[in-house]
């Protein structure tokens, strides 16, 4: 019997149970299935992949979380050390003579790869503690020093005793030292404070993201200062003001396309006019922050017409309706209702600069620097430049100390990804 | 001054002694949104102290009509408004007038119950304070109690001032709104389907307080319930695509209405 039969009088009746109609559904719940199959396997996809660049990130950068140290008792002889003058003491000598009596025996000829053991800025980390605190002079204390690197990686296992002494960068006669050192409870692995309380160094041991933190803080409130009034304010007067016209249509346009330019043209951008017409210096986060407004402003600017957009025009009406003036519509109703999704989207839009290397590389901010910057007008790395430079080093300390800079950009970006979410959330629709 | 002796003209020009004043005048309105024309000379007067229904079928005009009146249409892109609508003899569409002081004088009640999402007590004062009409708070806490009392809302919400306007029930949310509106000591309400989003019981309250109203303020009320419009107003004006088809009092419309399409529309024949 056929699905669908026309009756006599034009009426027709729908066999619904048929085999016909039957799979003809079946085909149909088929495809909603197939439909959802493709979707999981995007997003498992995605999840892999997300799972293996954390992984990998986390095996090669965990171990620069901690550092190998050493403690050796210092006399601070006042005989060695002038009270009035510090810092012009023999340093190098008296924080050797220390180390030296650490291992008995230690033999002429051997001191310089046993002192090549611990990092070379041990008489200016002592000295410095020294100066802060004149008072140690005369006392002996204990001072906690940074293994170098190789010694460093051979603590952590990274260095394989058993591999030839000509293909490693830790002798027999260092791991001897070590171990001695080790046997008489000198050597420790707290966590790694340095990582951020260090500004950049040669020395892997001593490297820090204390002035890429800096720098990347004071480029983003410089970008976030500009772009976000400026952002604001350009989008409640396309919005609310300007006159629709071939102009402002063109205006627009070239808004949405901003959004969508490479951001090392940014960078170029940033280079020719305030490097090279303002003469502003090279390296600072000023000019790293205003080239970071550049690309974020038309991203605020989109977010915040859309959000205005998206406030119901009842809200407006109302306020209209009792006779509010324009500005009053605006910054009472519509903007207040509109500023948690456009908060949002310039914390997004933040989040995105931080994450931006190539427009702060074309700066400078790529430059070697060894103190944090104080403000927006010293010279500074970024996060991303600072991955950069780290990544390009030689040294093989900073293997595993870029992927730990790594995943504390990466922590940055989530925090700041999880207070956008936070704001949209407990703020979205209060209509 | 000149003005007032126009209008007191006018009145001793009426024939009837106790017609009451007209408080505001459509003439010749039309009004076309980009090309198309969505009314075509509407010559409609508004009495005061009077309810004015506009009804007819949808999309004949009868909201774009209302919106003329508060210049409301101006907010509308490519809307363009032809001919006079007075307010007290004076050109609401003058250049000179001042847009604020007409939708302060000219009040507003929306279809769909629209408070801010703020709370009770400031969807009240938020009026009267952007057009400094109290001079502290005591004087804004006895205008919003007054606004809400006269808009029959005061004893439920007397407790709960700090609490968001949007918490409230949709047809507490409407007389809200008209609390709103009368914050502002306006003399013409306009209110454009004021009940079409509430419940039976609601839409009872509002138009109670409709009737109250009329002491104090001229209303324009759009309604598509034509026994609304019978209950509650003492003119009757009726739309059909964008022309005013007839207008007069209300129980002359109702039951002997000299237009034919009148006639169908009110016994449900078309609409
Ligand atoms: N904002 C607008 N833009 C374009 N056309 C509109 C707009 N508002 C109303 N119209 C048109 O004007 C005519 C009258 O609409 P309206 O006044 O809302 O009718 P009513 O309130 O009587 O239902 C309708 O044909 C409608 O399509
Ligand atoms: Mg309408």
């Amino acid at each position: 019997m056929a699905a669908v039969e026309t009756t006599g009088s034009g009426a027709r009746t729908i066999d619904w149970s048929s085999d016909e109609f039957k799979k003809r559904r079946s085909r149909r719940y088929a495809a909603d299935r197939r439909l959802q199959y493709y979707g999981i396997a995007a997003i498992a996809t995605a999840l892999g992949l997300l799972a293996i660049l954390i992984t990998s990130l986390v095996m090669t950068g965990y171990t620069a979380f901690t550092q190998t140290m050493v403690s050796v008792q210092i006399t601070l002889d006042d005989e060695r050390i002038d009270r009035n003058d510090v810092f012009g003491a023999n340093w190098r000598n008296i924080v050797r003579d220390a180390f030296k009596a650490a291992t008995p025996g230690l033999e002429t000829a051997d001191e310089r790869a046993y002192f090549a053991m611990f990092t070379n800025n041990a008489p200016f980390l002592v000295r410095d503690r020294v100066v802060a605190d004149p008072r140690l002079v005369g006392t002996t204390v204990t001072f906690t020093i940074p293994m170098a690197d190789p010694v460093d990686q051979l603590a952590k296992g990274q260095i394989d005793r058993s591999t030839p002494e000509s293909q490693r960068r830790v002798s027999d006669q260092q791991i001897a030292w070590f171990d001695g050192l080790a046997q008489q409870g000198m050597i420790s692995r707290p966590f790694n404070t340095g990582l951020f309380f260090n500004a950049d160094s040669r020395f892997p041991e001593l490297a820090g993201l204390a002035g890429a933190i800096s720098g990347s803080f004071w480029a983003l409130m410089v970008c976030f200062f500009i772009s976000f009034p400026c952002g604001i304010a350009a989008a409640i007067y396309l919005e609310e003001f300007a006159p629709k016209n071939k102009l402002t249509d063109l205006i627009e346009v070239n808004i949405n396309n901003l959004a969508a330019v490479p951001s090392v043209v940014f960078g170029l951008l940033a280079l020719a006019v305030f490097i090279g017409w303002f003469n502003m210096p090279r390296s600072i986060p000023l000019v790293g922050g205003l080239a970071l407004a550049l690309m974020t402003l038309p991203t605020i600017i989109i977010v915040t017409r859309a959000s205005l957009k998206s406030v119901p025009s009842s809200i407006r009406e109302a306020a209209l309706g009792i006779g509010a003036s324009k500005h009053e519509v605006i910054m009472h109703h519509i903007l207040p209702l509109a500023m948690p999704t456009i908060l949002t989207g310039t914390i997004i839009g933040l989040a995105q600069a931080l994450g931006e290397t190539a427009p702060l590389l074309l700066i400078g901010m790529n430059a070697f620097i060894t103190s944090p910057p104080a403000g927006i007008l010293e010279p500074a790395t970024a996060l991303p430049t600072q991955i950069f430079i780290w990544a390009d080093s030689p040294e093989r300390g900073f293997v595993s100390r870029t992927s730990a800079a790594i995943l504390v950009l990466l922590g940055f970006l989530i925090t700041m990804n999880a207070i956008a979410i936070f704001l949209r959330q407990r703020f979205e629709r209060r209509w | 001054m000149n003005m007032l002796t126009e209008a007191s003209i006018e009145q001793k020009l009426s024939p009837m002694k106790n017609e009451p004043r007209i408080k505001m005048r459509g003439d010749k309105v039309t009004v076309h949104y980009g090309e198309k024309q969505a009314l075509f000379g509407v010559d409609l007067q508004i009495p005061e102290h009077q309810v004015t229904a506009l009804i007819g079928p949808s999309g004949c005009g009868k909201s774009t009509f209302l919106r003329c009146l508060n210049r409301m249409n101006d907010t509308i892109d490519g809307c363009r408004v032809g001919g006079k609508v007075t307010l007290d003899q004076e050109d609401v569409y003058d250049p000179k007038i001042d847009v604020v002081e007409l939708r302060a004088r000219v009040g507003m009640v929306f279809q769909k119950p629209n408070p801010f999402p703020k709370s009770i007590y400031e969807n009240i004062a938020y009026g009267p304070r952007i057009h400094g009409l109290t001079k502290s708070k005591a004087e804004m806490d006895e205008v919003v109690e007054k606004s809400l009392r006269k808009a029959a809302i005061w004893d439920e919400v007397k407790d709960r001032l700090s609490e968001s306007g949007t918490g409230l029930s949709g047809g507490q949310q409407q007389r809200l709104c008209i609390a709103r509106a009368i914050a502002v000591s306006p003399e013409v309400i306009l209110m454009d389907e004021p009940c079409s989003a509430l419940d039976p019981i609601a839409t009872a309250k509002v138009e109670e307080l409709i009737d109250e109203l009329r002491q104090n303020y001229t209303i324009v009320i759009v309604t598509h319930s034509m026994q609304q419009a019978a209950r509650v107003s003492q003119r009757t004006a009726m739309f059909h695509i964008g022309y005013l088809v007839e207008e007069g009092p209300t129980d002359k419309m109702f039951t002997n209405p000299d237009d034919k399409r009148t006639q169908d529309y009110i016994t449900g024949r078309f609409g």
